[in-house]
């Protein structure tokens, strides 16, 4: 071995000949990527003409003929948007009509929210068994006094709520709650007991066979009539009742799908070792099943968050609506595209940012069964 | 648990109350007998209102005349003698021609922008990226609001309308087309072509089954196309050509001649088929990888071309992993085109659901009909789509 080695390092190959410039660098990347054929170049001159045709005109409405300064509809003097009416009504997006003198009591609930949920996120930080019992359990009665009032602080009626702040009031309460509604009814649908079965699959079906509206109308003009007079829930608390039961169905399904793709070997091993049956869901097969659906998961919540603005459709001041209000109101009459920029925006950034932490949860509890 | 643990110390079996099979049928009773003691305490308080509010009830407002009219009726006639029936079947059509023309145009795009996201062109798959992930991440609501009253909205008035080719007008109040008027003769033309597609399945399959048999090919898309194409282009020529356009011309305030496409309609499909065929660009592309790509380099090996390729091996196998989420994205199309009542296009939601209900009152018999309405198109779309998932499932030997 050794003299074979030997014997070949005599020879000492020429240094390799670098590669033809058309092949590496900057041009070899443009010819592998954009014209390696005839069909591709002509796409990719479509490509370059269509960018052409759409993005300066954007930007230029967006930054370069925009208005940012002054405080009244006559300061927008330029062509572009006029982000004026953005900073004039800021408050109203996100506060909607709630009293300017009682804000603080969401800008607090929100900071220990931001607080919470950065310390369930950044991995290295201790006690996150506590800080999420606090986020799921204390947390929403402390919300719930501080923005309703009670305790000492002045009544807000629910009527007032709106802007970002109704928005993200309906999707928590719809996120948190339609979780567990999901997954209890995915185990019945799954269930052995033949009458337990057939209630959680009709109900399931049920509401996935209808539009969100339809069980929004029902609940603004049918709820009334299903109870005893005299008793009466408001608005908000109709939507955000629909809004989970229809999340908690569309859950139930994703996680039935996780649930079917556990190997039956599992559930054997689970009742082989004497769990009981809410043990052996608890400790064996729900922790498998729920990480195999996380993408499932997050987009039927990114939906949640979307279908919020349908609340709007029964007259609740969300972000969307609230933006649709102040387009129409004569002051700032024909400015509908800056209000639609602003409100987009904000809903864009949290779905995006939604999907890519649900991207990364996957990465990181990836236990490798998965192929490659 | 319990049962175990008897086992364990030697007991003599369960005794009634651990037994696992009267459990079962205890909490099954209970269950059932809680959920009709609240089906009836609803069904009770709803009796006792809508006789307290003077509601009528039962499904005779059906027949009584609607009183209102609207503006979009396609293939039925509705004027304010109608009944509400017939306004509910307005508002069904008009919620399935929007969703079928949705889906068809949503699919399309979906296929596009799957594929070109999976282009080898870097700036195609950049642009592809961009519109799947700006789309999907906005709430549709906002996109239909920002077509009507954003895009459609700051079109030019009617008087400064825009002509665009073949003597379309577009304003304001919507897209203005030619009208096309039939004169006698006219038909031979649909006919021909009705009768040419049918002719072109049956020459598609004994093609198919030529080439099974003999390895020979059969220029099928060259003579489908002559077929369908051109046969009643011939008729139509050789009939005298028995077609006439009336043109929309600017009179006084309004429009007159001509077919409008309303804004309300425009505004609801192109949010409707941006939105669903980003969600469809997304099946199609995790499809399109679910498919080993060793069959990709297998179809290189034989030379086929990258056309031939997607066709005739990859789409084929992909099709398996996509029509099962295909199907719910034609559901959610569909369902979501209830949003139409934000902009006043009349929908089933808008006119049944709104409308109807508004001025009779009967709101738990027009919520039942509008739901099981909706219940049963889900149904049917989803049947057909299991019929098809089912025609192309992969046959195991």
């Amino acid at each position: 071995m050794s003299a074979a080695t030997e014997t070949a390092s005599h020879h000492q190959p020429l240094p390799d000949r670098s590669p033809p410039v058309t092949e590496v660098g900057l041009i070899g990347w443009l010819r592998k990527n954009l014209f390696s054929s005839i069909s591709n170049t002509i796409l990719t001159v479509l490509g370059i003409y269509l960018i052409w045709l759409v993005v300066p005109p954007i930007l230029d409405w967006v930054i370069f003929d925009a208005n940012f300064v002054g405080d009244s509809r006559d300061a927008c003097t330029g062509s572009g948007a006029c982000w004026v009416f953005i900073k004039v009504r800021i408050s109203q997006f996100m506060y909607g009509f709630y009293p300017a003198d009682e804000r603080w009591r969401i800008n607090l609930a929100g900071i220990i929210a931001v607080i919470c949920i950065a310390w369930l996120v950044i991995e290295r930080l201790p006690y996150k068994r506590y800080v999420g019992f606090f986020a799921l359990v204390p947390f929403p009665i402390l919300c719930y006094f501080l923005f309703r009032g009670g305790l000492g602080l002045a009544d807000v009626e629910t009527a007032k709520w709106g802007g970002l702040f109704l928005t993200l009031v309906i999707s928590s309460v719809g996120i948190v709650a339609s979780l567990p509604i999901g997954i209890l009814l995915a185990l019945g649908r799954r269930s052995e007991l033949p009458v337990i079965r057939l209630l959680c699959t009709g109900f399931i079906e049920m509401i996935r066979g209808v539009p969100l509206i339809t069980l929004l109308f029902m609940a603004s003009v049918m709820l009334p009539l299903f109870l005893p007079e005299g008793v009466t829930f408001n608005k908000l608390a109709r939507a955000l009742v629909i809004v989970a039961l229809f999340a908690s169905a569309y859950i139930a399904e994703v996680v039935r799908g996780g649930l079917q793709a556990i190997p039956k070997g599992q559930y054997e091993a689970a009742s082989a070792m004497g769990l009981t049956y809410w043990k052996s869901m608890l400790l064996i097969i729900l922790p498998q099943a729920l990480k195999l659906v996380i993408p499932g998961l997050v987009n039927t919540l990114i939906g949640l968050f979307k279908d919020t603005t349908l609340v709007l459709i029964i007259g609740l001041f969300d972000l969307l609506n609230i933006a649709q209000t102040a387009v129409t109101s004569t002051a700032w009459l024909g400015l509908a595209n800056e209000g639609y920029f602003f409100v987009g925006l904000i809903f864009w950034i949290f779905c995006f940012g939604m999907s890519r932490y649900s991207i990364y949860l996957e990465d990181k509890l990836d236990t490798g069964h998965r192929k490659r | 648990m319990a049962v175990a643990e008897h086992r364990a110390t030697g007991s003599s079996g369960p005794s009634f109350l651990t037994d696992e099979r009267t459990r079962a049928i205890v909490f099954q009773v209970v269950t059932a007998v809680l959920v009709a003691a609240f089906l009836i305490f609803i069904v009770y308080n709803t009796s006792v209102n809508l006789e307290k509010r003077g509601i009528a009830s039962g499904f005779g407002f059906l027949t009584e005349p609607a009183g209102f009219d609207v503006a979009f009726a396609y293939f039925l006639d509705f004027s304010a003698t109608s009944s509400y029936g017939m306004a509910f079947f307005v508002g069904l059509v008009n919620t399935l021609v929007i969703s079928a023309i949705g889906i068809v145009l949503a699919t399309i795009l979906g296929f596009a922008m799957g594929v070109a996201r999976l282009s080898p062109n870097w700036l195609i798959a950049k642009i592809a990226t961009v519109y799947i992930e700006l789309v999907r991440n906005l709430p549709l609501l906002l996109q239909i609001l920002f077509w009507y009253f954003g895009v459609l909205a700051a079109l030019p008035k009617i008087r400064q309308s825009l002509p665009l080719i073949g003597g379309a007008e577009l304003n304001n109040r919507g897209l203005y087309l030619p009208q096309p008027i039939y004169e006698s003769g006219f038909w031979v033309v649909p006919v021909l072509f009705v009768i040419s597609i049918v002719v072109t399945v049956v020459v598609a399959r004994w093609a198919n089954r030529r080439q099974m048999r003999t390895g020979q090919r059969f220029p099928v898309l060259w003579t489908g196309l002559g077929l369908i194409v051109g046969l009643p282009v011939v008729a139509f020529l050789v009939t005298g050509m028995p077609l006439s356009f009336t043109y929309p011309v600017l009179k006084g305030f309004n429009m007159q001649g001509g077919m409008v496409i309303r804004p309300e309609f425009m505004a609801l499909l192109f949010a409707l088929v941006f939105y669903t065929g980003a969600f469809i660009a997304e099946i199609v592309r995790s499809g399109i990888l679910a498919v080993s790509h060793g069959q990709t380099e297998a179809a290189n090996a034989l030379g086929l071309r990258r056309g031939p390729t997607l066709r005739l091996i990859i789409i084929p196998q992909a099709l398996r992993v996509i029509v099962p989420p295909l199907t719910s994205e034609f559901l959610n199309l569909t369902k979501n085109s209830s949003l139409a009542v934000a902009i006043g296009y009349p929908d089933l939601v808008g006119i049944f659901a709104g409308t109807v209900l508004n001025q009779t009152g009967q709101a738990v018999e027009v919520i039942f009909i509008t739901m099981m309405t909706y219940l049963a198109i889900s149904l049917l779309i989803s049947l057909y789509m299991n019929w098809y998932n089912k025609r192309i499932a992969l046959v195991e030997r």
